[in-house]
């Protein structure tokens, strides 16, 4: 049987070779001058980043004679039709699919199948027969289509929607998986194909389809789920349709942390949550139906669980949970004080911490998205800015100062969160760490980092009895001199030596 | 970045928030030059701020960054044959028997052993060709429901049911899974029962309704 990707992430079980290989290749994503870092953050900046999923059997590639993949000339494909459609035996009419499906991992013999006429609709009839292994093997080469990159070929794959569609109520776990992955795929390659999927039920068949017990199937909803959410006209289009439906109730749901936690499923719908609540359409909705204590829970559980392994892809779940969060926190409907939506949970500001930490070792990349999480945690709590101050999580922030200058704003925005509430909390800051570590961020030439310094800075001498002295004493001064010419920081960096000076 | 050992356990103690430290602003602060003040911030979708994380998301996509450990041997088993009567379907492997069930004897009509995708598929059916209390309501009002999950649409006739199909759902005209009843048109036509002839052996054409 042919079986695609069970449970991507998987827990350790994994060899030494493995966990190299992915080192090195997160390595080739997260170093500056990588070329394919580089050409994948254009395509992103671009909004061309396409990402499609590839269901493919390796253990039958193996038995089938290794990848050699055969680019099939317009006489092969109409045999192999002819024979699959009207084949005696059966077992040759499925060889015979299974030779077309091969040929349809070479992009030339896509093009040339699509020009074909009467191809898609052989291949429709394939997919609509009784014969289950035959369409199976149908669903396969459709599959294969709708991981091509020209949109032409992905239209092709119009006329088999609405059977695509039909089977998901179905009980087929592995048809089922296929047939989701392949929605997903043409789902985001083409408007056009979206413009028909949602008159044809999308969303209301994938509601019904999302109570299956299947993880496969679950993570492959997910996913195309996920590709329907990100598409451009989501917000006016798809988002409201998915939010007046069961959905929201059971992805949230499948976030529930637990032992029946799946990481593979929650990775997709963590994704699907934040393209719904970054699109902005109907947040408040979501908190209501517990978006925010779910997440906050989850939070914790990864928490623990990245305590607990090495390396088994956590970040790809904590980053889209951080995100929902974050941006989550920032609706009105998130600031009912004393309610059960409002987080206030010092917890979560422990959780986060651990993944900060998580981060800095596995992903510097993504300490930006945990420090603005960190950031609207602390804005408008005092209660957050005491925690961070009573669980001694001052100096560690300090640390994270050396990392880079998009960090080290963050960080300083979260430290003038704390020292803007005031005497009392300024007194904690004091002295410490951070009068040495202000002096060395002052030494550096980004603007924006000596800004934040400096804004902190402010508030320390407005604050914090001894602060300007301390500052004086300390070189301060001199600290701030090369700075006084730069146009974005003239006006503060002046302000300041008059305050230290004259207090 | 160390961190403090008491967190650990903060993590895993009771819920709770800290007492707030007392609150208390100067009207100084954050006056001109100065700019900072506490706010929240939201990022939209498209924003450069996301690019990273996109970007890793892209890639474990493409199953570059997760790749999966070597899948372990299918596992075959010596050929069995379906036990469903008239069925000889041999199998060698559990996954392409439980597909072959659940498609051509998992959703089947009792009483005229046509096998449909789906549970709803199958009860619309059972409803509108074997049942006469169907056909006798049919007269007076709108029986035939909208195929589409989540479509609460109902029609006097198939007729008027697959014109709305292709209109509103943009189904194709020849949809496998309603074909009006042949018997159905005949009776129309000579008004007559006609018994439908039943497949018990799957012959490769298309499913009907």
């Amino acid at each position: 049987m042919w079986r695609g990707r069970r449970g991507l992430l998987r827990p350790s079980g994994c060899g030494v070779e493995e966990l190299r290989c992915r080192r090195r290749e997160r390595e080739a994503g997260t170093r500056e001058d990588g070329v394919m870092a580089v050409a994948l953050r254009k395509a992103r900046r671009e909004q061309q980043l396409v990402s499609k999923r590839l269901l493919r059997d390796e253990a039958t590639e193996e038995a089938e004679g290794g990848r050699v993949v055969v680019i099939l000339g317009e006489a092969q494909i109409q045999e192999f039709l002819r024979l699959a459609q009207r084949g005696i035996e059966e077992k040759e009419r499925e060889r015979a699919l299974v030779s077309l499906r091969r040929g349809l991992q070479h992009p030339e013999t896509q093009q040339t199948f699509i020009r074909l006429e009467g191809s898609i609709r052989t291949l429709v009839g394939l997919l609509t027969s009784n014969q289950a292994l035959l369409q199976l093997e149908a669903a396969r080469c459709l599959h294969e289509l709708s991981h091509s990159e020209q949109s032409a070929v992905a239209e092709a794959c119009l006329p088999a929607t609405s059977y695509l569609l039909t089977y998901l109520s179905g009980h087929s776990s592995d048809f089922i998986e296929l047939c989701l992955y392949t929605l997903g795929n043409l789902i985001v390659e083409s408007e056009a194909v979206r413009r028909q999927l949602l008159p044809q039920g999308i969303v209301p068949a994938l509601a019904a389809c999302i109570q299956s017990p299947h993880l496969t199937v679950l993570e492959a909803l997910g996913y195309a789920l996920s590709q329907l959410l990100q598409a451009k006209e989501a917000p006016e289009k798809i988002i409201p349709l998915v939010l007046g439906s069961t959905l929201p109730q059971h992805i949230l749901q499948l976030l529930q942390p637990g032992p029946k936690l799946n990481l593979g499923v929650a990775v997709e719908f963590a994704w699907c949550l934040h393209y719904i609540i970054c699109s902005q359409v109907n947040n408040a909705l979501l908190i209501t139906q517990g978006a925010l204590t779910t997440l906050g829970l989850l939070l914790l559980d990864l928490a623990a669980a990245v305590q607990r392994t090495e390396d088994a892809g956590l970040e790809l779940l904590v980053c889209p949970v951080v995100r929902c969060l974050s941006n989550l926190l920032t609706e009105a409907a998130a600031e009912t004080v004393g309610g059960p939506m409002h987080l206030q949970d010092e917890r979560v500001l422990a959780a986060l911490f651990i993944l900060l930490q998580f981060f800095l070792h596995k992903q510097p990349s993504l300490l930006p998205e945990g420090l603005w999480l960190l950031n609207n945690l602390t804005a408008n709590s005092p209660s957050f800015c005491t925690s961070l101050i009573s669980l001694d999580l001052i100096e560690p922030l300090l640390h994270l100062l050396s990392v880079s200058n998009v960090v080290s704003v963050l960080v300083l925005t979260v430290l003038c969160n704390v020292a803007e509430k005031g005497p009392a909390y300024c007194q904690h800051l004091w002295p410490g760490l951070l009068l040495p570590t202000l002096l060395d961020t002052l030494a550096l030439s980004d603007t924006e980092v000596v800004g934040q310094s400096v804004e902190l800075l402010q508030l320390l001498f407005l604050y914090q009895p001894g602060a300007a002295q301390a500052f004086l004493q300390q070189s301060g001064l001199q600290a701030l001199q090369r700075h006084e010419e730069v146009a974005q920081l003239q006006d503060r960096v002046h302000a300041l030596q008059q305050t230290a000076l004259h207090g | 970045m160390q961190l403090p050992p008491a967190l650990h356990a903060r993590l895993a103690g009771a819920p709770g928030a800290a007492a707030p430290l007392p609150v208390q602003r100067d009207s100084l602060a954050g006056n001109a030059p100065f700019r900072f003040a506490a706010r929240q911030v939201r990022f939209p979708r498209e924003h450069e701020f996301f690019e990273d994380g996109d970007v890793q998301r892209h890639l474990y996509l493409q199953d570059v960054i997760t790749q999966v450990a070597a899948e372990p041997e299918r596992p075959r088993v010596p050929e069995f044959t379906c036990q469903v009567a008239g069925c000889c379907q041999a199998f060698d492997a559990l996954e392409d028997y439980e597909h072959h069930y659940h498609t051509l004897h998992g959703n089947v009509c009792s009483y005229c052993k046509r096998a449909f995708p789906s549970g709803h598929l199958l009860d619309t059916h059972i409803q509108e060709w074997h049942d006469s209390l169907f056909q006798i309501l049919a007269e007076r009002q709108d029986m035939y429901q909208c195929l589409v999950e989540g479509c609460t649409e109902k029609f006097r006739t198939s007729r008027d049911r697959k014109q709305h199909l292709v209109a509103h759902h943009l189904y194709p005209a020849d949809f496998r899974f309603d074909k009006p009843r042949k018997a159905q048109q005949a009776w129309e036509r000579a008004g007559a029962l006609v018994q439908h002839p039943s497949p018990s052996v799957p012959c490769g054409c298309a499913l009907t309704l």
